[in-house]
């Protein structure tokens, strides 16, 4: 009992002490990283509706988030996206690129326990969350919108 | 002129996204992964409710390009289905409309661990 | 009220070699010309980092043997520790040398675990000589610990740096060096904090508990000795650690340091300094004990902190579990 109420305290204590950084520079820097990387993706779909006029709108964002996805899987092969996450924080996981980062690293990283051990089974390490909830909240709405369409 | 206004709003809009989640991190210590689902969680709502079609008219590629753009896709791609195909498309409709992302993905970041190696952080 | 932690050793074994082996970015730091070798690069000419992590430990323990003016032969006994799961650096290690081997693992805390536990055995007499090992790596400890090394995180203000390096030492009752007079093997202490990016005040704890059982031991004070020196407490931590003693009436002053705050200058960006088995390993292995041989210091109480936490545990919820010994070394 004793132990909690000290452990309580302690954290606390702790709590005020850790060191506190001044947020505004992190959020300048994600802010604009992030913007760019929106503008850039801008770009390559405005440039792939440039070359193919008749690609539907849904058809030329997906051909622009691979394209992302491609460059940002290159960039974390070349050891790049990591400075850039370091730099930009949530600038650069938001974007689709952080998701294409969140798979290609940890399959790069546990490359050294073979190809099927290491690459295809730790591939999901951080980013199977993120397909688990999609699919499953799309399900969730599919079925909905089945019921709703019942009546 | 109106060229430069769309990609003025694309980098605002991105931006500010971004800068939410980089909030997110700072104020509530969660990790990358959590956060990546807490935004795709809010795109396949914003779906769901059908705002998100009139966001992604005027923002474009400002809430397409975040992971929110992914979220909504899966929603869209399971309301459709599920017009079209009925009970079925419950199951066939997320990951048809996101097959394109996912296999990228997964084919880009097989490829790229067969050719790279992790470089220590400096 | 409290039961004999403090082991005063008879014979003084004498720690007559040490060794140090560091990363390229460890040999940049406050500490880089002490280091008896730096690596060019951290991957040391192998293709994995744990293979790398594994070399680095055999060529700290050839490398101290060779100090020691020593053959393989001499040595009775190996006791080496790392933070990969089921230490099997040390293991591997090991096995290049065909000696008797114990593996201990104290995380953080190994280095004092394991003179602490080879004093004892050279004190009473079993072995003559016994290899003391102890390394990490920031490339294997990160994997295991956190995430990718290529994933876009940003490291929280906390967090500290794991050291790419190994440090050994042997102890015999031949020979010259300093001596292993007393040793404190401490308890395991865990006050409730669950921040696997905040093991400074995780540990904090653990160090005060054995640094006030030591000095009640021993009856000694914070002036008697030359240098007291913690691990990886970190910036924070050994700041709550000079906090926590200070509420027990006893002022940690200018002779109180830890090696993960001092190991790298500011301007490499490690946030709360270095950690890691490695760091308090190649400190004490390179600059500490340079300090003791040639006189500097004359009295040095030693005492590593370490947070035996596993992800497992993390993921479960649980909080972090610390253990600090203490070993004190005269000239």
């Amino acid at each position: 009992m004793e132990d909690k109420k000290r452990n309580e305290a302690y954290n606390k204590y702790v709590a005020a002490k850790i060191p506190k950084t001044k947020p505004w520079p992190a959020l300048f820097n994600s802010f604009w990283v992030g913007g760019l990387i929106c503008m850039f993706g801008q770009g390559i779909n405005d440039i792939f509706l440039l070359i193919f006029p008749n690609l539907s709108q849904q058809t030329g964002w997906a051909l622009t988030l691979i394209t992302l996805i491609f460059i940002a899987s290159f960039l974390t092969g070349i050891g790049v996206y990591d400075q850039i996450g370091k730099f930009a924080g949530g600038g650069s996981i938001v974007p689709i690129t952080g998701f294409s980062n969140s798979i290609t690293s940890p399959s790069i990283e546990f490359k050294s326990e073979g190809i099927i051990y290491g690459i295809c089974v730790k591939m999901f390490t951080i980013a199977g969350p993120v397909i688990v909830f999609g699919v499953a909240s799309s399900m969730i709405v599919g079925l909905i919108y089945w019921i709703v369409g019942l009546f | 002129m109106d060229v430069f206004l769309t990609y003025l709003i694309v980098f605002l809009i991105g931006g500010f996204v971004c800068m939410i989640g980089e909030m997110l991190i700072i104020f509530t210590n969660i990790t990358s992964a959590r956060i990546l689902v807490v935004f795709e969680l809010t795109g396949v709502f914003l779906q769901a409710v059908g705002a998100y079609d009139y966001i992604s008219d005027f923002a474009k590629a400002g809430i397409n390009v975040p992971i929110i753009g992914f979220g909504a896709s899966l929603a869209k791609g399971a309301i459709g289905a599920v017009k079209t195909h009925g009970f079925l498309g419950i199951f066939t409709g997320g990951l048809t409309a996101t097959a394109g992302g996912i296999a990228a993905a997964i084919g880009f970041a097989f490829l790229f661990s067969l050719i790279f190696r992790s470089h220590t952080k400096k | 009220m409290q039961r004999e932690q403090t082991f005063k050793l008879k014979k003084k074994p004498k720690i007559i070699g040490s060794y140090s082996i560091v990363g390229p970015k460890e040999g940049n730091g406050n500490f880089g010309d002490y280091f008896d070798y730096v690596m060019k690069n951290d991957c040391f000419g192998e293709d994995t980092f744990e293979k790398a992590e594994r070399k680095m430990l055999e060529t700290a323990i050839t490398g101290v043997i060779q100090k020691a003016k020593l053959q393989p032969r001499d040595v009775d006994m190996m006791i080496a520790g790392d933070l990969l799961n089921q230490i099997i650096s040390s293991s591997y290690a090991a096995r290049a040398f065909q000696f008797p081997f114990l593996g201990v693992y104290g995380a953080c805390s190994t280095m004092a675990e394991s003179i602490a536990v080879g004093a004892v055995l050279v004190d009473g007499g079993y072995c003559d000589n016994i290899v003391c090992c102890t390394g990490s790596h920031f490339s294997t400890a990160e994997r295991q610990y956190r995430f990718p090394l290529e994933l876009g995180n940003q490291r929280p203000p906390t967090s500290q740096w794991t050291i790419t390096g190994a440090g050994a030492c042997v102890l015999s009752l031949a020979g010259e060096g300093p001596r292993v007079s007393m040793v404190t093997f401490g308890k395991v202490v865990d006050w409730g904090v669950k921040d696997v990016n905040d093991m400074g005040a995780a540990m904090a704890p653990a160090a005060r508990d054995t640094l006030l059982s030591h000095f009640h031991n021993t009856k000694t004070t914070p002036e008697d000795y030359d240098l007291i020196v913690t691990g990886d407490l970190g910036k924070l931590g050994s700041e709550i650690l000079i906090d926590l003693m200070e509420d027990e009436g006893i002022t940690l002053g200018v002779n109180y340091g830890d090696c993960g705050q001092m190991y790298f200058r500011h301007d490499q960006k490690t946030l709360c300094g270095g950690s890691g088995a490695g760091c308090c390993a190649t400190v004490f292995n390179s600059y500490i004990m340079a300090k003791l041989r040639d006189g500097q210091y004359k009295k040095v109480l030693f005492l590593p902190t370490g947070a035996l936490l596993s992800t497992t545990s993390t993921q479960q919820g649980d909080s972090i579990p610390c253990v600090c010994h203490a070993i004190v070394v005269e000239s």
